[in-house]
């Protein structure tokens, strides 16, 4: 693969639901290997994006090229061949809830892979210990666990197929500091361990500083600044120094009252 | 005459037709909704991969457990159809008729009838609870990262065994319901058992039973497809899925009514 190509290149994105214009002109580029972090206010669209580049929502304007191919508007078939480079940890982990843990973690390997069931079975025993989880979880049910037990479920179905791109949807959110901390570990031990390209968002800054490259802030509907872990305490931009600061007064307006 | 005048004529005639046209509209936008869901449904029912491990269980689910509640419901149709033909009929001293009623009934319309609106309350309201749940815990989205499309994983297999199974419960309905009559005739009638089951087949028709069979599939299909367009296109939370499984199951129940009139127009009208 071409280095100078990015692995995933958004150009234009734009996405609206009715009059509110979410997306307006996302360009983003992540490079192979790299690890993006996206952060922003709550509701600026940074779900919306990954959904975009998912496929899972289909946006109005722009492109979006994965490894230089073109995704927008793929057919359903080529879509389900791409996702194979695709992993996703879900913000409310997103298990499912009618299959045991370990079926979980080998769904991609079972249903997408055809792989059998007992040896996805032992990759997917594998990809717990590896996140920290005993064998004798895998026969548990996900209502059964407990929240930061079910983030290290699903962060190894997210890597249980060996993906070449893996995205983090608030891997933090709702987790105490110290659990936090050790899913961070988690996702970077996984993606130094797999050399995949990840991008991430997320609104704990703890957790873009550790998992981060680059970090780059959308607001408005656009990616208003982007740079390295080091630049962000530096940087003169207003809006990301109201955003790691947390302060309410500043450029970034949030809709307390209509 | 005054232009303000015509003017408030309008806005008044605006005011009132303006919610029919907006629910017109939405009506039409529904109808193009379920009808693309369920091309495409379709499309993905009949190219691999085929999900056969989920059609067994769905299988199992739609047809063996709904057995109980379709059995009870027509043994005691068959019984009070007996009854009541029975208490009617011999104000013409044609008691002899009963048993043809009873299997005429049964197999042409209460047994796929009624065994469609138990599985439509029970199947209906499950399928839609449960994909309904798995959209807005964003399950579906998960099965789409894990290269798995969710109308073949989720909505496929549901369809298949919908249409599979309720001929086969309508077909065990109808015997039950059969059965149920003979029961009634029999022991508190005063038939003679050899001759309520002459009567049962003497007039009974390939057609009766086939009708009713083609009913079944059509209405398995109904519920499943309802349900799981009703899940599929779920939103919020635990009220959005609640809102859900009304629609599912309501919609069902009229579809079943209004398909089992157009087939017995087809069958029967001549």
């Amino acid at each position: 693969m071409n280095e100078s190509v990015p692995k995933i290149r958004l150009r234009g994105v734009r996405k609206a639901f009715g009059h509110k214009q979410v997306l307006d002109g996302v360009d983003l580029d992540v490079n192979v290997g790299e690890s993006v972090v996206v952060i922003g206010g709550s509701g600026t669209g940074k779900s919306v994006m990954l959904k975009c580049i998912l496929g899972i929502m289909r946006p109005d304007a722009g492109s979006i090229e994965i490894d230089g191919i073109e995704t927008v508007g793929l057919p359903s078939a080529e879509r389900d061949q791409l996702m194979r480079k695709f992993g996703m940890l879900f913000q409310g982990s997103a298990l499912f809830d009618s299959l045991p843990v370990w079926e979980n973690v080998a769904f991609g390997l079972i249903q997408a892979r055809g792989m059998e069931r007992d040896k996805a079975k032992g990759i997917a025993l594998e990809k717990l210990a590896a996140v920290g989880l005993g064998p004798e979880v895998g026969n548990l049910f996900p209502a059964e666990l407990s929240g930061g037990m079910q983030k290290r479920v699903a962060l190894a179905r997210a890597i249980a197929t060996e993906p070449e791109i893996i995205f983090f949807d608030e891997p933090t959110t709702g987790l105490d500091p110290i659990m936090g901390d050790v899913i961070n570990d988690l996702v970077v031990k996984c993606v130094r361990e797999l050399g995949a390209t990840t991008l991430s968002i997320t609104h704990d800054l703890a957790s873009a500083r550790k998992i981060a490259h680059r970090i780059a802030m959308l607001h408005d509907g656009r990616i208003i600044w982007s740079g390295s872990v080091s630049e962000i305490d530096r940087t003169d931009n207003p809006y990301v120094d109201q955003f790691i600061h947390g302060r309410a007064e500043g450029p970034i307006r949030m809709q307390v009252s209509r | 005459m005054t232009i303000a005048a015509s003017g408030e004529n309008n806005s008044l005639l605006v005011r009132v037709l303006a919610p029919v046209g907006r629910v017109f509209l939405g009506f039409l936008a529904t109808v193009g909704r379920l009808s693309i869901f369920t091309a495409h449904s379709l499309r993905h029912c009949a190219t691999p991969p085929f999900y056969y491990r989920l059609v067994a269980r769905q299988m199992v689910d739609i047809g063996y457990y709904s057995l109980p509640v379709v059995g009870l419901t027509a043994i005691f149709t068959g019984m009070v159809l007996a009854l009541q033909s029975y208490s009617g009929f011999s104000r013409f001293s044609a008691e002899g008729a009963v048993a043809t009623v009873v299997v005429l009934s049964m197999t042409r319309e209460l047994g796929p009838v009624l065994a469609g609106l138990m599985v439509a309350g029970r199947i209906g309201a499950s399928m839609a609870a449960e994909i309904g749940t798995m959209k807005v815990t964003e399950q579906i989205d998960a099965l789409t990262t894990l290269s798995t499309n969710p109308f073949k994983y989720l909505v496929a297999p549901r369809l298949v065994a919908g249409l599979a199974m309720m001929p086969i419960l309508v077909l065990v309905a109808d015997i039950i319901g059969v059965f149920g009559g003979f029961l009634i005739g029999v022991n508190k009638l005063g038939f003679n058992p050899a001759n309520y089951l002459t009567n049962t087949f003497e007039f009974l028709e390939v057609k009766d039973v086939v009708s009713g069979l083609v009913k079944a599939a059509c209405f398995g299909f109904v519920i499943s497809l309802m349900g799981c367009y009703h899940g599929y296109h779920s939103r919020g939370g635990a009220q959005g899925v609640g809102t859900a499984t009304i629609n599912a199951v309501v919609s069902a129940l009229i579809l079943i009514l209004v398909f089992n009139y157009i087939i017995t127009e087809l069958f029967f009208s001549r």
